[in-house]
């Protein structure tokens, strides 16, 4: 099939960017997304431009790495990444359009590459169990009820790729923060650091520059791995409870 | 310079560092006979350490924890993406939480003879022991591992043993296992025990006095090349598998650091014993750009098979039952699907190559699940593998459930690495190789999830004993001076071959270069090789190579973000592993594990190994680029699993 | 705890679920109140006076509705500031737009910002209409049942009120649900229960408050 891409170019943080149109031809409906824009960029390559940057990796959907906005949507089309998006949710002849991430916390670094530093921030800030090596009991010594094992790794499933930002209309990194704080929070290893891990990563994230939560859902419709919006109300009541215990 | 080929061998490289004794008390003995680092003297030690997957991660952490100073870097955008995040099935531990006979020994013998007894005992039996405290220290951590009713931990049996060892959260085993070395590892960035530089890649080692003493790097955003110097330097980059260019790695999964550190002195053993994964998703078109592994666990549930008669293009579902080949199972009737990878793999290629393939190209063979849809009907089905299949149905845009998957061989993990002692330590001191990116445990061939299981052993507990070690016997009390000689020589080298990169401007993009390579290897270095073959490919390869100085294109600058020159640059160090690993494929003329030489087999076509002149680890001193390298071998000793030829029938 | 509920965007969300709920509370009353007026001057102008002596004798006089007063300015000044900040924070936060643009991606927040800014400017201007008297034609002190009726004599006054009845009831709609994550009430199970209790409450307050202009609009109430 044949296409029009309409791509955010953008040499770098400090100039501007604008759209730049190209045609490609010869797609095939099997390709997935980055491989049209590989063909695009080998395309460009021998015609002696640059290519068009893009984060990209595993091309499996789990490192988190991709992150395009396609129409308007984080991800394209289809609820999953942009490298598991095919090339047989687009029709002849459509035009499309891609776009970075757009959010303060994620400042464009070349094309469609942000920086996404900030996430890891927030992890830094308190996402962890502190568990030094060699510390740890047997792992039966404590078992986890299975609805709290299932509600963990439902929100450890996150990859951290910021669709959830991107798709937010106040650039929040709300149900990025929630999914962390309730894999955590809910297990009895991470039960120690319960209050000060909520307080300091919903601060981190204020600290870096996110919107807030109006709850108008993007980010959950937009989420390739299906962290759900409730996700935000429990991070809530965490907050809140940890508020009522902890004296600063 | 005289031909590659005509190698020279050179002294007998030993392990000095393995204590004698029973094998089961070597790594008490070892951990005791180690020198210590007073904990006070430990801040004033600097450890740069290369990558943040299962094995960089663990070990960035434990080391801040221990007190040292870690200076570590990805080319990645954060520690988290690290290619570690992708393995889907599990992890493995001599937990014998089932009660099914398993030990620490039996993890340990089915390691030995799954690798084809091509690994050291004293290593692999390590790796068992440390195995049961990998899980305790995951779930310690958070890591939220598949759970029963009760609240303990699930185990499942994985390709190649009799038994349920190993762990999981669902498919997503490497991520959870990632993200738990990840959280550790930020734990210590924000205290300021770990000081991270991520986009920032490392391009070459720098060996001062004979000792690893630090990196030159490339910031990725800037273009800027920095040194960054060290008391150590651990390598944890991983696997080579991307020489292939179609595998199951990360596009940006690369060669760079371990080729740079062999060019510098590391030797690099067993390169030619690459594993080919039985069970990932066709390609669909010259297009393709990586290739997507389903998890072995499939093949618990999964039957593969093929239509008996050659040509047969019906749909799966209107082959009768009688008119299928369910060849695992007629062949190997023990062990079935569940045999191990080489052999699952190797059976594909030659029902394949009987012309009895499906799908296009007859390069695939039916993975089914009516019968286990029918035995435990689809909602089990869907809960064990429903991600899966999800996976499968979106690039495929075929319904598992209904049709059945088509799988095929796929390059997915490098068993050959820096070759390392029983401390880790590569031949260069003072620099340390962990993960998959050494040598050390798998032999010529890994079995399921294992590969997490040994990042995770070295990152989190072997290495941070071992390296206490060196540190303790070689105080430094100077610092590298950015003038000498050999740091000025590197980042000499360095931006030469950068500038040289850019310069040449010539018509072929790098992405044809690795494509070039990656379907030589596939084709004379993939799951079956001859001597023929592999001359091809190492007259072949040096050719490709001048090629590539004439004719490549790298647009833009150094100076800037700039995707093509780093590929171009990874490709430079592709095209010479890639000779390496065809001459270490032609030297062994036996075949053993994922290394099948066809001039080496039974009369029933099995891989047949030769002890007698094979038993050793062929490790490998760099000269020149395109001189014949010098051969130095490490004789394997069995005392406790005496190799026999493997059997799973 | 006051400074970390002031300076975070979760703890401002808080004070605003919760200034949001008291002023929910307020205007069920409030609702309840006006529909008094379908039961004759009498019973409505002894209503409005009764708001001034309740809590007597241990109050005096108007305290209890001054008290009452003070609450709700207290409540609607602390919801506005806060949704004023958290609005320019969000803005902030997402200064480029995509160029390819879905315009139901904001539906909710836009609903919720504009339906604020109406509610505010209605309250200044109810409160000069029907409570000092300052822009009412006819306004006699005492009288509230022939004030409201002369208030929605007038077509700008049918108007005004009825855009502001239905801005209040889609920023109850949301904004009862909204409050409901904030608080940490929400949760899969709970949602349907939550989003229909919502919009029954919108749709009663609406429906109540609207009865009023309309039912004198047709004469029923004269």
């Amino acid at each position: 099939m044949k296409l029009t891409l309409r791509v955010w170019r953008q040499r770098n943080a400090e100039e501007p960017g604008a759209m730049a149109t190209y045609e490609v031809d010869g797609i095939s409906a099997d390709m997935s997304f980055l491989e049209m824009l590989d063909t695009l960029n080998e395309e460009l390559t021998l015609a002696g431009d640059e290519p068009v940057a893009f984060d990209h990796d595993c091309r499996e959907g789990i490192c988190g790495a991709c992150s395009l906005v396609i129409n308007g949507d984080a991800h394209g089309p289809e609820r999953t990444t942009t490298c598991q998006l095919h090339m047989r949710s687009f029709a002849d002849g459509d035009t499309i359009d891609i776009e970075p991430w757009r959010a303060s916390a994620f400042p464009v670094i070349k094309d469609l590459v942000v920086d996404r530093s900030s996430f890891d921030r927030i992890i830094q800030s308190g996402g962890y169990i502190s568990a030094a090596t060699g510390t740890a009991p047997d792992a039966h010594a404590t078992p986890v009820p299975k609805p709290d094992a299932d509600f963990a790794f439902e929100h450890a499933e996150c990859i951290g790729c910021g669709a959830c930002v991107a798709a937010c209309p106040n650039g929040s990194a709300m149900l990025f923060t929630s999914a962390k704080v309730n894999h955590l929070n809910v297990l009895p290893q991470g039960a120690p650091e319960r209050e000060t891990r909520v307080l300091d990563m919903v601060a981190q994230m204020d600290d870096e520059g996110f919107g807030g939560c109006t709850l108008t859902g993007e980010c959950a419709t937009a989420c390739p791995k299906g962290i759900p919006l409730p996700s935000i109300a429990a991070m809530n009541k965490e907050w809140l409870r940890a508020t009522r215990k902890v004296r600063r | 310079m005289p031909d590659y080929t005509q190698y020279r061998t050179g002294e007998p490289v030993t392990d000095t560092k393995a204590p004698d004794g029973p094998v089961a008390e070597r790594w008490d003995t070892r951990r005791f006979q180690a020198k210590l680092v007073n904990p006070a003297n430990r801040r004033k030690h600097t450890v740069i350490v290369v990558g943040t997957g299962l094995a960089g991660g663990a070990a960035g952490a434990t080391l801040a924890e221990q007190g040292y100073h870690v200076v570590q870097f990805c080319f990645q955008d954060s520690p988290r993406r690290a290619h570690s995040v992708a393995a889907q099935g599990g992890i493995n531990a001599a937990k014998n939480y089932r009660n099914d006979g398993d030990s620490i020994h039996r993890l340990f013998y089915d390691t030995v003879k799954g690798g084809d007894f091509r690994a050291r005992e004293s290593n692999v039996h390590r790796l068992a022991q440390i195995s049961v405290e990998i899980i305790d220290q995951c779930v310690a951590q958070g890591v939220p591992f598949a759970r029963e009713y009760g609240g303990l931990l699930d185990n499942r049996s994985f390709g190649g043993v009799q038994v349920s060892r190993t762990f999981y959260a669902r498919g997503q085993t490497g991520q959870q296992l990632l993200l738990g070395a990840y959280q550790a590892l930020s734990r210590q960035i924000a205290s300021g025990g770990v000081e991270l530089h991520a986009r920032t890649e490392m391009l070459d080692l720098i060996v001062v006095d004979g000792k690893a003493r630090g990196i030159v790097a490339r910031d990725l955003v800037t273009g800027k090349i920095d040194t960054y110097f060290a008391d150590a330097v651990v390598l944890a980059t991983g696997g080579y598998g991307n020489v292939f260019y179609l595998s199951t790695n990360a596009m940006n999964s690369n060669a760079t650091a371990v080729w740079r550190a062999h060019r510098r002195g590391a030797y690099f053993a067993n390169p030619c014993f690459t594993q080919i994964h039985p069970t990932c998703i066709p390609r669909t078109g010259d297009h393709q750009s990586k290739l997507t592994l389903m998890s072995e666990s499939l093949r618990n549930d999964g039957r593969i098979w093929v239509p008996k008669a050659k040509g047969d293009d019906r749909p799966a579902n209107k082959i009768p039952e009688d008119e299928r080949d369910y060849y695992l199972e007629r062949i190997y009737p023990a062990f079935g699907n569940l045999v191990p990878r080489d052999i699952a793999s190797r059976a594909a290629k030659n029902v394949c190559d009987e012309g009895r393939g499906v799908g296009p190209g007859g390069q695939g063979v039916y993975l089914d699940f009516a019968e286990a849809i029918g035995r435990m009907g689809r909602k089990a089905v869907e809960a064990k593998y429903g991600n899966l299949f999800d996976m499968y149905q979106r690039i495929t845009d075929e319904d598992p459930y209904t049709v059945p998957m088509r799988i095929y061989p796929a390059v997915h993990y490098t068993m050959g690495g820096l070759w390392v002692d029983y401390d880790l330590s590569t031949t260069v001191p003072g620099l340390f190789a962990i993960g998959e990116a050494n040598f050390s445990d798998h032999g010529a061939n890994r079995l399921g999830a294992s590969a997490l299981m040994q990042g995770l052993a070295d990152g989190y507990f072997v290495l941070p004993s071992t390296i206490n070690d060196y540190l303790a016997r070689h105080p430094h009390t100077d610092t590298v001076d950015e003038a000498h000689p050999a740091v000025a020589e590197a980042v000499a080298e360095t931006e030469d071959r950068i500038n040289l990169l850019l310069s040449v401007d010539g018509d072929r993009t790098p992405d044809s270069f690795h494509r070039e390579i990656g379907e030589l290897m596939w084709e004379y270095c993939g799951m079956a090789r001859t001597e023929d073959g592999l001359r091809k490919a190492l007259a072949r390869i040096p050719e490709i190579r001048e090629e590539f100085w004439r004719r490549i294109k790298v647009p833009g600058t150094g100076e800037q973000f700039n995707q093509s020159l780093e590929k171009a640059n990874r490709i430079v160090d592709y095209l010479e592993l890639a000779e390496l690993m065809c001459l270490d494929a032609l030297h062994r003329a036996e075949s053993c594990g994922g290394h099948f030489r066809a001039e080496s087999q039974t009369p029933d076509g099995e891989a047949e190994r030769r002890d007698e002149e094979f038993s050793y680890a062929a490790a490998w001193e760099f000269t020149a680029t395109g001189g014949a390298p010098v051969l130095h071998k490490e004789d394997l000793v069995f005392e406790y699993v005496h190799p026999t030829q493997r059997s799973y029938a | 705890m006051t400074r970390t509920l002031w300076d975070s965007t979760v703890g401002k969300k808080t004070i605003m679920a919760v200034t949001g709920l008291v002023m929910l509370g307020y205007l069920v009353a409030h609702m309840v109140g006006n529909l008094k007026i379908f039961f004759g001057p009498g019973e409505f102008d002894g209503y409005a006076h009764w708001l001034r002596t309740m809590g007597e004798p241990v109050l005096h006089y108007e305290w209890a509705l001054w008290i009452v007063r003070v609450g709700l300015v207290a409540a609607v000044v602390l919801h506005g500031v806060s949704a004023y900040q958290l609005s320019r924070r969000d803005i902030r936060a997402r200064p480029a737009k995509y160029v390819h643009k879905k315009p139901r991606s904001s539906y909710a927040t836009r609903t919720m910002r504009w339906g604020g800014i109406i509610l505010a400017l209605f309250i200044v201007w109810h409160i000069l209409d029907l409570t000092t008297g300052t822009v009412h034609t006819s306004f006699e002190a005492g009288h509230p049942y022939q004030n409201v009726i002369d208030t929605f004599s007038t077509w700008y006054g049918n108007v005004i009120y009825i855009v502001a009845v239905l801005a209040m009831g889609l920023h109850v709609q949301h904004g009862f649900w909204s409050a409901a994550q904030t608080l940490g009430v929400g949760n899969a199970t709970r949602d349907r229960v939550l989003k229909t209790l919502a919009n029954l409450l919108a749709a009663a307050l609406t429906v109540g408050f609207i009865s009023v202009p309309v039912a004198v609009m047709t004469g029923v109430v004269s």
